[in-house]
C-alpha cells in the first residue's frame, strides 16, 4: 500500500542515516544443514533495555525443508528517494528469502507484529526458472526501480549465473536483468554505484561446483571464481572484467562506498593458493576503467596439522578464511570476518588506499576456538556474516558458511552462535559481554538483517 | 479569447508539475550535489523544462489534429477516457517504471527523461479540457486564422513550461543552497495520490459535461 509520506527508515543521504535511532530487532537466516527440518527466520531482541535482549524473541519457518536461507534483504530501501527513478511511498516491510538450495523465494511481512513475520508469497523453483531463467537466488538488494536479485544458476542449474529482477510491491519475478553479459559465466554477490550507473558482481561458481562444499581439484586448479564484472546499470551492459589472477580463488562480498559521489568499493578474496592468505582488494574508478588493488592481506599462521581438518593438515597452516566483510554506512570503517583463524578486524578505510587495522578480537576459530565470556566453553566456527548498525556503534554476526563447507573446516560439527561487538566511534572494537546467542541445535545461522536498514541494505542518490 | 480560466489552469497545472520532486527539480539538485556546483542544478533545469515541453506539445498537437477533424464531443469524451484510463494505469502500475537515465546523464539524457516521466505522468493529458475552449471551440475558431490555431497551442505550451520552470527552479536552487534533501524525509507527500484523483475528476468532469 502506498503512504502519504515516505518510509520514516529512507535516508536520502548515507549521513543522515548514520543519524537513525538503534535497531531494536534483527532478523537472521537460520537454516538445517541436514535440511531435514524447516528453515526459518529467527527474531532477535537488540534493545539491552528489553528483558529478552540478546535472545530469540521470535521464528517463522519457511513453507517447506531444505531451503538452505543464506543471504536475503527489504523489499525497500533509501533507495526508493532516488530522483530519477522516485517512488518514496512504499514501506520498507517485506523480507524477501531466498533458499540458495531449493531456488524458492519467501515473501515475510514484517509489519503487523515485527516480533512474529508471517509468509505471505511463495514464489516456486519452476515460476522462478521460467521466468528470469535463473535457480539458485541468492544476494537481495532493493533497487531505485525494484528488486535486484543475483542467481548462481541457470534454469538447468549450471552456468551461466546471472541477476534477475523482482517487482517490489507484487514481488512477481519479472524477468532476466542483463541484456549483454559479455564473458560473465560466474556469480555470486552483486550491488551498485548508483552515483556511477555501475553495478557490479563477483563469482563463486556454478551449483555443481559448490552443493556437495568446496571441491579440492577444482580449487587448487584455480577453477573457482576469481574475477569482478563491472556493468552499465541503465543499459543492462557488461562493460568490463578484472582478474584477481591464477593464485586468487573466491571473490566473495562486495561492499560499494555508500556516499554515491565516492567510486571505489572493498571486496574480500577468500584464500590464495599460493599461501593461504586472504586478501582485501579495493576497485575505484581510473580515468574511463575500474581498477583494483590489493590493500589487505591477512597470512596464514602455522599450525599444528593434529588441530586441522583433513583438507589442511599438508599445509600444517590454519588459512585465515576470509569470507565477509562489510562497510560502515560512513565509509570509515571495514570489518573483517577471518572465520578460519577466528580473528574478527576493524580496519579504519578514511583512505581506502591505505587500510590501517584498529581492532581486532577472536571467537571459535578452527585451531584457537576462543570462547566467549558468557558461553564459557571452546566456540567453533568463526565470525562470518557481519551486519554492521545505520550508526557505526554495533555489529552483529554469526558463524557458519554454508552447510556442505561448514563440516569441511569444522568436522566435529558446527555449532552455530551469534554475537555482538560495540565499535568507538575513533575506533577499536570490544566485544558485549552479554550478547552471546547459543544458536537452537539443529540449525545454523547466517546472514543477520537489522530493523530499519543496516550498513549492506540501502544504498543512495544524494551526498 | 473569450475567458481567463484555461490559461490560468494551464499555468497552474505548470506550477503544480514543478512542485513534483518527481517532475525533475529534485534530479537537478542530485546532479548539482554530485558536480559540487550550483551552476549544475541551473543547467539541468533547462533541459528538463524542454523534455517536459515536448511531452505537452505531442499532447497539445493531437488534440488540436483530432479535434479540427472530429466533433468537440467526440473530442471531449476521447479526452475523458483517456484522462481516466491514465488514472487506471497510475493507479495499479504507478510505480513499475523502469529507469532509463541515471546519474552520469548529460543534457540530451535529462531531455528524455523529462519527457518520459511527463508523458508518463499523463502531465499533457490534464491540458486537454483547458485546450478544447482555447483552441477548438467556435468562438475561438471565429477569432483566429489559420496562423494562430497553431500559436494558441504554443503559447499555452510556453505558459505551462514557463509556470513549471519557475517553481522548480525556486524549489531547486532553495533546496540545494539552504534547504537541504533533508526534508524530504516528511515534505514529500504522495503528489501521485492527488494526481490520479485530479485526472479522475477531470476525466469525468469531460464524459459528463
Amino acid at each position: 500500500m502506498a503512504t502519504w509520506t515516505p518510509d520514516p527508515s529512507f535516508y536520502p543521504s548515507p549521513r543522515m542515516a548514520a543519524r537513525a535511532p538503534a535497531e531494536k530487532l534483527a532478523y537472521v537466516a537460520s537454516f538445517d544443514p541436514e535440511r531435514r527440518r524447516k528453515d526459518a527466520v529467527s527474531v532477535v531482541d537488540l534493545d539491552p533495555q528489553s528483558p529478552s535482549y540478546a535472545q530469540i524473541v521470535g521464528n517463522v519457518e519457511m513453507s517447506g525443508a531444505g531451503d538452505e536461507l543464506h543471504h536475503f534483504g527489504w523489499n525497500a530501501c533509501s533507495s526508493c528517494l532516488c530522483p530519477n527513478a522516485p517512488h518514496p511511498h512504499v514501506e520498507r516491510r517485506y523480507l524477501v528469502v531466498p533458499g540458495l538450495r531449493s531456488s524458492r523465494i519467501h515473501i515475510l511481512d514484517t509489519k503487523p507484529d515485527p516480533k512474529k513475520p508471517k509468509v505471505v508469497k511463495v514464489i516456486e523453483p519452476d515460476e522462478l526458472a521460467e521466468r528470469t531463467g535463473y535457480t539458485r537466488p541468492h544476494t537481495v538488494h532493493c533497487g531505485p526501480d525494484g528488486i535486484y536479485i543475483s542467481a548462481l544458476g541457470n534454469a538447468e542449474g549450471k552456468g551461466p549465473g546471472g541477476v534477475f529482477l523482482m517487482d517490489h510491491e507484487s514481488f512477481e519475478p519479472r524477468g532476466r536483468w542483463e541484456i549483454d553479459r559479455g564473458p560473465q559465466e560466474f556469480a555470486y554477490d552483486m550491488w551498485w554505484h548508483l552515483g556511477y550507473d555501475t553495478l557490479v558482481t563477483s563469482e563463486w561458481g556454478t551449483p555443481d561446483m559448490f552443493e556437495e562444499g568446496l571441491v579440492p581439484e577444482l580449487l587448487l586448479g584455480s577453477k573457482y571464481g576469481r574475477k569482478l564484472h563491472f556493468w552499465d546499470l541503465h543499459k543492462r551492459r557488461h562493460l568490463q572484467e578484472i582478474d584477481f589472477g591464477k593464485q586468487h580463488q573466491l571473490v566473495f562480498e562486495l561492499r560499494p562506498a555508500h556516499d554515491p559521489t565516492k567510486a571505489y568499493g572493498f571486496v574480500n578474496c577468500v584464500v590464495s593458493l599460493e599461501n593461504l592468505s586472504s586478501s582485501i582488494w579495493v576497485w575505484y574508478r581510473d580515468g574511463s576503467k575500474w581498477s583494483v588493488e590489493k590493500v589487505i592481506e591477512i597470512p596464514a599462521e602455522p599450525a599444528d596439522p593434529d588441530r586441522l581438518p583433513p583438507a589442511l593438515k599438508d599445509f600444517k597452516a590454519c588459512p585465515p578464511l576470509v569470507t565477509d566483510i562489510d562497510l560502515s554506512v560512513d565509509d570509515k570503517f571495514l570489518y573483517v570476518s577471518c572465520w578460519g583463524t577466528g580473528d574478527f578486524q576493524q580496519y579504519d578505510v578514511s583512505d581506502p588506499h591505505k587500510p590501517r587495522l584498529t581492532g581486532s578480537l577472536r571467537l571459535g576459530g578452527i585451531v584457537s576456538r576462543a570462547a566467549h565470556p558468557k558461553s564459557g566453553a571452546p566456540l567453533n566456527g568463526g565470525p562470518q556474516m557481519v551486519e554492521v548498525s545505520r550508526d557505526g556503534r554495533r555489529i552483529y554476526f554469526t558463524n557458519s558458511l554454508y552447510g556442505a563447507i561448514d563440516p569441511q573446516f569444522y568436522p566435529d560439527g558446527l555449532k552455530g552462535w551469534m554475537a555482538k561487538v560495540e565499535a568507538k566511534p575513533e575506533g577499536g572494537i570490544e566485544l558485549d559481554r552479554d550478547f552471546f546467542i547459543d544458536w537452537p541445535a539443529g540449525h545454523l545461522p547466517h546472514q543477520v538483517r537489522l530493523q530499519g536498514g543496516d550498513a549492506s541494505s540501502d544504498s543512495y542518490c544524494y551526498p | 479569447m473569450t475567458t481567463l480560466w484555461p490559461w490560468l489552469a494551464i499555468a497552474g497545472l505548470g506550477m503544480y508539475h514543478g512542485l513534483n520532486p518527481a517532475m525533475g527539480w529534485l534530479f537537478a539538485v542530485a546532479l548539482g550535489l554530485h558536480r559540487r556546483s550550483q551552476a549544475v542544478v541551473l543547467q539541468s533545469l533547462a533541459p528538463i523544462a524542454l523534455g517536459h515541453a515536448l511531452a505537452i506539445v505531442v499532447v497539445a498537437a493531437a488534440v488540436v489534429t483530432i479535434g479540427l477533424a472530429v466533433d468537440p464531443r467526440t473530442l471531449r469524451l476521447a479526452g475523458g477516457a483517456a484522462l481516466l484510463a491514465w488514472a487506471l494505469y497510475h493507479l495499479f502500475y504507478g510505480a513499475r517504471h523502469r529507469t532509463r537515465i541515471g546519474m552520469q546523464t548529460g543534457l540530451a539524457g535529462l531531455i528524455l527523461w523529462s519527457f518520459l516521466m511527463a508523458s508518463a505522468h499523463g502531465a499533457g493529458l490534464m491540458l486537454v479540457p483547458a485546450l478544447i475552449p482555447l483552441c477548438l471551440s467556435p468562438g475561438a475558431h471565429a477569432a483566429m486564422g489559420a496562423a494562430d490555431s497553431r500559436l494558441i497551442p504554443l503559447a499555452a505550451v510556453g505558459i505551462h513550461t514557463l509556470a513549471m520552470l519557475l517553481v522548480s527552479g525556486t524549489i531547486a536552487i532553495a533546496v540545494y543552497t539552504w534547504m537541504g534533501v533533508g526534508f524530504l524525509r516528511r515534505g514529500w507527500i504522495n503528489l501521485d495520490r492527488l494526481w490520479i484523483a485530479a485526472l479522475s475528476a477531470t476525466g469525468l468532469v469531460l464524459l459528463l459535461y
